[in-house]
């Protein structure tokens, strides 16, 4: 008898890609329940068609460079990405911006690198940063939360905005900037935090809906943590960041500077924090490296917020710190066993 | 209470010990042949000291060499050398080796053992005589003992380290030597507490191993030693590797690129312990070691006390045979650092602590096909060494072999933990030892074409060196030649020279002329 030499360890790996990825997507569901519960069902017909589309671009494009096709399509990383992708847009968007932005996460964020594994960037957020470029009014056009407006679009009208072009217009009046930006173009305005609060948009902390939407964010990220699926580096410093730069500037002026729970609870720091920045593939990996990786981003988001072109800066934040994590990890490496 | 302190990363396993445990430690039969290879530690190769056709006796010394890195080998048992030649031996390549095959006539016969006064010996004495008992290190390393004694005694030790830790899965030899062998093994401590003289003596064991622990505390009692501690420890993988049992038991690491002795401390396996007491105390050489049988395709696992040389399929009868089916898959050691056996026909050397039989569809044939690295670090988090096993991943793909070397590659001690918690399935261990291989065989031939190189120099310029001699020699030639000419022609007067030349010649004949006559 021969036998094939195999090496050690010869254990079987319970640990996998796909539970990882599985447990992403259930710490994303009460965070998305809570968003459809606020602002109508538009966020899941966006997430549904994301993930079939992101899964007809990952078949194709394996299929094109020759790889076997199911164990990559199986292992859920597609779904993650496409429903993180999903979660960035408006809650009412037409089919075309959905497939042009999944395209892009797909073809150019992931696969063109060389695929899962590979890629420098974030891919859910190099789709959404090239539709908040090429498309600024459809990437800007939000609607009003149900408690405000009174009333929602209901899931065939959604539907057919979606995919029949249905007329916006008569829908006019539910469409609103978001409070992040009512917040920065009041500012621009001279007009002072206490008087933009005023806005109905406002809820007890920051939007309404949006802060409970975040609330349920943080929810799903313990879920990470509590399942060891994420460690705690990235998150706690991206939202220490966020606290100590909001909270350094409210106290210096707090009529132009709103304050660090409004920072916090509004936009995407929270699901940003723990869903966006900690993906593995585009994070720094060492300990100290993720503090440090945590913290650009969490410095980056407030300036682009206060200082920058957009209300928001969680996406260009992200990509901006996923260049720096070659440098990062060289610089990070932890001390081996005996080395003094 | 000794205070214990915890080594980074590790892992929570299953020990898939009980399995092993269900019966007492028992003889192995004698098989009718025993294959010895000539080399079963670390360090250099053995002589054969037999030829075919001799009769030798159990205790004699078969295999030696003089080198101070080695360990002899000894006939197990009686009988007649009956060839001398290539056997498949127990290495991850496979390959054959050397071996002294012993046919066994059953007898048993010994060689009359001569006993010392072990109270009036030296500590120089004492390893003398397990240096000519052949004892390695019985935890797996098999690095020869004498010498590790030797330096060690040169060092100076101030803590003793007894590893009963028996960490890895499957194993259960350790744990079964000390709950029927305590007092060998707490013996043999003793003895190398006589040799070392260190301050404090620690006997770590797994807090899985409750029964061994037991036994040893009441060895330990009937057969006290100064200043020892028998200390129960966690169970978390690696924990008896040695620079982590190192790090447990006394806070301190191994500085880099040391060893343990360096600083003071020397560790020891509970097996090789009970070795030493039979060397010294009866005078019997390392000829048996206790071996763990077990796996999910034998049908009754357990430990035998194995003489070296047995052919693992004799074992493979005595417990039983295969579950399921006519084979199996074979791996020596166990399941997170062993290494698949080439076939049954490999015999027992004194690295073989467990004999791991598995379905063949248990352990993969091949790695196959494996998810990409997300590097989600979770490798990190359980190194025992503190290394970032997915960078070095990544450079060893490559083939980047410097910067797998600047990123600690051969710090990794191949415990296997990040291949276990690995998401993609990575098998990282298999891809750093093929990159450490890869580097010493580049390392070797750089040593071989430098050698080359130093010598082609050498004789450049000693050739370069003879033709400037021979230039000098001949400038100061021609100098002296035309001094002579010039001096000469002064002389001379100016006279012609080749007239006179003639005239040498003439005078020359004439004078031969008249000799002749």
């Amino acid at each position: 008898m021969t036998s094939v030499v195999v090496s050690s360890p010869y254990v079987a790996q319970g640990n996998t890609l796909k539970r990882l990825m599985i447990q992403v997507i259930i710490a994303l569901l009460p965070g998305t329940l809570a968003y459809a519960w606020y602002f109508g069902p538009g966020v899941i017909i966006n997430i549904c068609l994301a993930v079939l589309l992101a899964l007809a671009f990952e078949a194709g494009i394996l299929k094109l460079r020759a790889k076997p096709i199911m164990p990559q399509l199986t292992d859920c990383s597609a779904v993650v990405a496409a429903w993180l992708f999903a979660l960035c847009l408006p809650m009412h968007s037409p089919w075309w911006l959905v497939l042009v932005g999944i395209g892009f996460t797909m073809v150019a964020g992931k696969h063109l690198y060389g695929g899962l594994g590979f890629n420098p960037f974030n891919p859910a957020m190099v789709g959404y940063v090239v539709l908040l470029i090429s498309f600024p009014r459809e990437m800007t056009t939000w609607y009003l939360p149900n408690s405000v407006s009174g009333e929602s679009l209901g899931l065939l009208d959604a539907l057919a905005y979606s995919f029949a072009g249905a007329d916006i217009r008569q829908w006019d009046a539910l469409a609103s900037a978001t409070p992040l930006d009512q917040v920065k173009t009041g500012v621009a305005q001279g007009i002072s935090i206490s008087e933009i609060r005023l806005s109905p948009v406002f809820g007890d902390f920051a939007g309404k809906g949006w802060e409970w939407i975040a609330f349920w964010w943080f929810i799903g990220g313990l879920w990470l943590l509590f399942t060891r699926t994420i460690r705690w580096h990235i998150p706690t410093a991206v939202l220490v960041a966020v606290l100590a730069m909001s909270l350094l500037f409210y106290l210096l002026d707090p009529e132009v500077y709103v304050s660090p729970v409004f920072h916090l609870l509004s936009g995407a720091v929270v699901i940003g924090a723990f869903f966006i920045a900690t993906d593995p593939v585009t994070a720094a990996t060492t300990d100290w490296g993720r503090i440090y990786y945590g913290l650009l981003i969490g410095f980056l988001i407030y300036v682009i917020r206060v200082w920058g072109g957009y209300p928001d800066g969680v996406a260009f934040a992200v990509l901006l710190a996923n260049m720096c994590v070659p440098l990062i990890d060289y610089y990070t490496q932890p001390r081996i066993y005996g080395e003094k | 209470m000794l205070k214990l302190h915890h080594f980074h990363g590790g892992l929570r396993l299953d020990g898939h010990k009980a399995e092993s445990l269900g019966r007492e430690l028992q003889q192995a039969s004698l098989p009718e042949r025993l294959f010895l290879p000539l080399r079963q530690h670390i360090g250099d190769h053995n002589k054969p000291l037999v030829k075919i056709g001799d009769r030798v006796l159990k205790g004699q010394v078969i295999a030696a060499d003089s080198a101070l890195i080695c360990a002899a080998v000894h006939a197990p048992t009686s009988g007649t050398i009956c060839a001398i030649a290539n056997y498949p031996v127990a290495h991850p390549s496979g390959q054959a080796d050397t071996c002294i095959v012993i046919d066994v006539d059953g007898e048993d016969d010994t060689v009359e053992p001569s006993l010392a006064d072990l109270d009036n010996l030296t500590p120089v004495e004492m390893t003398e005589l397990i240096c000519r008992a052949g004892i390695v290190g019985l935890g797996g390393a098999v690095f020869p003992t004498s010498p590790k004694l030797s330096r060690g005694k040169v060092q100076g030790i101030d803590t003793l380290i007894i590893n009963g830790v028996e960490c890895e899965p499957y194993i259960t030899c350790d744990d079964t030597l000390m709950r029927y062998n305590a007092a060998e093994v707490v013996r043999g401590s003793g003895y190398l507490q006589q040799i070392l003289s260190p301050r404090t003596t620690f006997i770590g064991i797994e807090d899985n191993k409750p029964e061994a622990i037991a036994a040893m505390k009441q060895a330990l009692a009937q057969h006290p030693l100064p200043n020892t501690e028998i200390v129960s420890i966690p169970t978390i993988y690696p924990s008896g590797g040695e620079k982590q049992l190192v790090q447990i038991l006394t806070g301190k690491e191994v500085p880099h690129g040391q060893l343990a002795f360096d600083i003071g401390i020397f560790c020891q396996n509970v097996g090789t312990c009970a070795s030493i007491t039979r060397a010294l105390e009866k005078d019997e050489p390392l000829i048996s070691r206790v071996v763990t049988i077990t796996g999910d395709n034998i049908t009754q696992p357990g430990n035998w006390e194995v003489r070296l040389g047995t052919p693992i399929s004799h074992l493979i009868e005595l417990a039983g045979g295969y579950r399921h089916g006519a084979s199996g898959q074979l791996v020596m050691g166990g399941s997170m650092m062993g290494f698949s056996l080439s076939g049954s026909e490999v015999p027992i050397v004194k690295a073989s602590n467990c004999i791991m039989v598995m379905r063949e569809d248990t352990i993969p044939k091949s790695p196959g096909y494996h998810d990409e690295c997300i590097r989600c670090g979770k490798c990190t988090e359980v190194c025992p060494a503190q290394l970032l096993p997915q960078q070095l991943y990544w450079h060893a793909r490559a083939k980047a072999y410097e910067r797998t070397q600047e990123f600690h590659l051969f710090d990794c001690i191949e415990c296997g933990c990040c291949s276990t918690v690995c998401p993609s399935r990575i098998p990282l261990v298999q891809y750093y030892r093929a990159a450490k291989s890869e580097i010493r065989a580049a390392r070797k031939a750089q040593f071989k074409s430098d050698h080359a190189r130093r010598r082609f120099e050498f004789r450049e310029q000693r050739l370069l060196l003879k033709k400037q001699q021979d230039e000098e020699r001949r400038r100061l030639k021609r100098e002296a030649l035309e001094k002579r000419k010039s001096l000469s022609g002064e002389t001379a007067g100016g006279a012609d020279p080749v007239q006179a030349a003639l005239d040498r010649v003439k005078a020359r004949k004439k004078s031969a002329r008249e000799d002749s006559r």
